[in-house]
């Protein structure tokens, strides 16, 4: 078949997301089974220089749309540049992250190609040049097989879910001019806390529920803290007021697969699982020896999570050596 | 203000979804139905809008579903959503997203609207791409993720969630935008509400009568080839101890040494 893959860069201030080397990886995977080239469009302002080290996972070509109009995220300008460079380029798939942007962007612009798309996939592979991918229905109580069926094959990849590997390529910039066409919208502002970890990308997610009994986090943010990792919350926490919305893990918040989820006075309510059960290891800490988290936990702890969660974190600091 | 509320019915978060021998589709007998979560915070903030504009225009409730979705719409005209119109078609059942996109917006064509609310996601089929999509195919804005909007001189602004944060973005109506959890805490259909709801209109329609043919619509590009159950999760050990800190010790060996994550 005629093909190239095309992957779509996630930057921020000119900092890529984590995402971006995995749907790259994940596309130069495919990209080498289809026997075909793997591009990468990158949109921003000012952005060219960080571009280049995109070669490293294994974009042959980094085409760069770089604009004053593309430097903040707009549905509809990113969809037309995009659209511009399918038409140019023909590719037979597009792959990208399934961040809040990728999927705004993934959803138009499946529409804009009568193209099929693929949403929060977590495995693709190729059948007899087919592409199947792999994605969680019905809050991951249910893993779907989808075959797409039609050019360009979207596939929005769920973070932390596919492997990042670099390759020997190095890729050539290309600067590329395509229409941006017009907008409707109007970028009024951003309030951004760049210093936190975004949970969907966090090797490490320490969550408290209501057993927190309190706004005060300190204790599990510490344990967090020396992973490098991400605070979470179940729904009762946020619905008490003691954390922000955009923390909530479950079916009707985020969903997160780190390395390690630690639940701390979480009792395992299944909208919560829906959110949390990909992850590596599970760890649970829970004063109620009864609680169901502990039937879906590697490791569970009976206790107070006040006493323990201070505990593990003085062990780790030894295991570290800090 | 005519607002227009894209609905799923959807089983209940609580239900167990079993797969269906064939392995093709799941079983839903067991399942309670309910309005798809985000799509009641899609309700409830149609109703806000409408009673911030002095309670003019009206809310219509738009599903596409089998005739059971009859009751998920009669419980948003129970919340105080004006009317309702269900596409409910056997060509229309075996949709993808796309497809779905594609009825939605040819049963809006003949409709009057300023503003659209979808959910951001179908808590069965997660797709997060419906609202998007309906938006794009009528060629209007979409913001998505929203937790926050006002509408003032025939422009909507919105506050949408986005990793480490929130955006505010200005669009002109008519406009798309999908709910995030945030938004609004909806309201339950009062008694007096639930009573004239049985009152309201509600349509059913066929494919034909919104113009459409299975031609229309379209083959699904995205195929179910197979279901299955996640590899289940087994209650692996209990770490004990005499006192917490033996606990604590004991479990960061065992991630150390055995789960090798620390
Ligand atoms: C019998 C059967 C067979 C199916 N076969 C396939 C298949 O082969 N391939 C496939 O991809 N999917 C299939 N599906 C699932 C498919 O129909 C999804 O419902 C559709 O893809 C929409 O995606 P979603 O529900 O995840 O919507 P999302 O994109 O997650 O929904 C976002 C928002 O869009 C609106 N919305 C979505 N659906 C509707 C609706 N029906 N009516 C009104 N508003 C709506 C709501 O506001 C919702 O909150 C099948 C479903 C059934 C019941
Ligand atoms: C439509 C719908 C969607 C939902 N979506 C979500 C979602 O996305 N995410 C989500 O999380 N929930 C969601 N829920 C809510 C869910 O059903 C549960 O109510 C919620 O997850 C419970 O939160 P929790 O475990 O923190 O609280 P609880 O169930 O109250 O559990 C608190 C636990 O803390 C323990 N505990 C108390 N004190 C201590 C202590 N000092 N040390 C150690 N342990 C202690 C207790 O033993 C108990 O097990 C949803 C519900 C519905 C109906």
């Amino acid at each position: 078949m005629s093909c190239g893959v095309l992957a779509i860069a996630e930057q921020v201030n000119g900092v890529f997301r984590k995402v971006t080397y995995e749907a790259l990886s994940e596309g130069r995977v495919i990209a080498d089974g289809l026997g075909c080239s793997l591009s990468v469009a990158v949109l921003g302002s000012g952005i060219k220089n960080n571009s280049e080290s995109l070669g490293k996972y294994g974009a042959e070509r980094i085409l760069v749309a770089d604009d004053a109009a593309l430097e903040e995220y707009m549905t509809d300008t990113y969809t037309n540049v995009i659209a511009g460079i399918v038409t140019r380029e023909k590719p037979c798939v597009i792959i990208l992250g399934a961040s809040s942007r990728g999927r705004d962007l993934a959803a138009r612009l499946s529409a804009r190609l009568d193209a099929p798309l693929a949403m929060d996939c977590v495995a693709v592979r190729l059948d007899a040049g087919n592409v199947v991918v792999t994605r969680p229905m019905y809050g991951g109580k249910i893993l779907a097989e989808i075959m797409l069926e039609g050019e360009p094959r979207i596939i929005a990849i769920r973070p932390n879910s596919m492997k990042i590997a670099e390759s020997q390529k190095t890729g050539v910039v290309e600067i590329i001019v395509v229409d941006k066409g017009s907008t409707d919208l109007k970028f009024i502002e951003k309030k951004l806390d760049t210093g936190k970890v975004e949970l969907t990308e966090a090797d490490v997610v320490v969550s408290g529920g209501r057993g927190m009994g309190g706004p005060d986090y300190s204790a599990i943010e510490k344990l967090a803290g020396i992973f490098g990792g991400a605070v979470g919350a179940s729904r009762s926490a946020v619905d008490e007021g003691w954390r922000p919305h955009s923390d909530q893990v479950g079916q009707t918040g985020k969903v997160v697969s780190p390395n390690l989820y630690i639940a701390c006075g979480i009792s395992g309510a299944i909208q919560h699982l829906a959110g949390m059960s990909s992850s590596k290891v599970i760890v649970a800490i829970n004063k109620d020896p009864e609680a169901p988290i502990f039937a879906k936990a590697d490791y569970g702890i009976v206790g107070d999570l006040f006493e323990i969660a201070p505990l593990i974190t003085e062990e780790i600091k030894k295991v570290k050596g800090l | 203000m005519e607002v227009i509320v894209l609905l799923k019915q959807v089983p209940s978060t609580e239900s167990f979804v079993g797969i269906s021998e064939n392995g093709l589709s799941v079983k839903t007998d067991d399942v309670k139905w309910v309005i798809n979560p985000y799509d009641e915070f899609a309700v409830e903030e149609a109703l806000r809008v409408k009673e911030a504009h002095g309670g003019s225009g009206s809310v219509t409730i738009l599903s596409v579903g089998t005739e059971k979705a009859v009751e998920a719409i009669r419980t948003a005209l129970a919340m105080g959503a004006d009317k309702g119109i269900l596409i409910s078609d056997s060509a229309a059942y075996n949709c993808d997203g796309l497809q779905t996109a594609k009825i939605l917006a040819a049963a809006i064509k003949s409709l009057p609207f300023d503003l659209i609310i979808a959910g951001q996601r179908a808590v069965d089929g997660d797709n997060y791409m419906v609202g998007s999509a309906v938006a794009e195919l009528l060629k209007i804005p979409a913001i998505t993720m929203v937790m926050k909007e006002s509408i003032a001189d025939r422009k909507i602004t919105c506050s949408r969630t986005v990793e480490g944060g929130m955006v505010v973005i200005e669009a002109p109506l008519p406009a798309l935008i999908t709910t995030q959890r945030g938004l609004n805490e909806p309201r339950y259909a009062s008694l007096p509400g639930i009573m004239k709801a049985k009152k309201k209109p509600l349509e059913i329609k066929s494919l034909k009568d919104i113009g459409l043919d299975s031609a229309g619509t379209g083959a699904p590009k995205t195929k179910i080839i197979s279901l299955k159950y996640p590899p289940e999760r087994k209650g692996g050990r209990m770490i004990t101890g005499e006192t917490a800190a033996d606990k604590a010790r004991a479990l960061v060996k065992a991630l150390h040494e055995e789960a090798k994550i620390v």
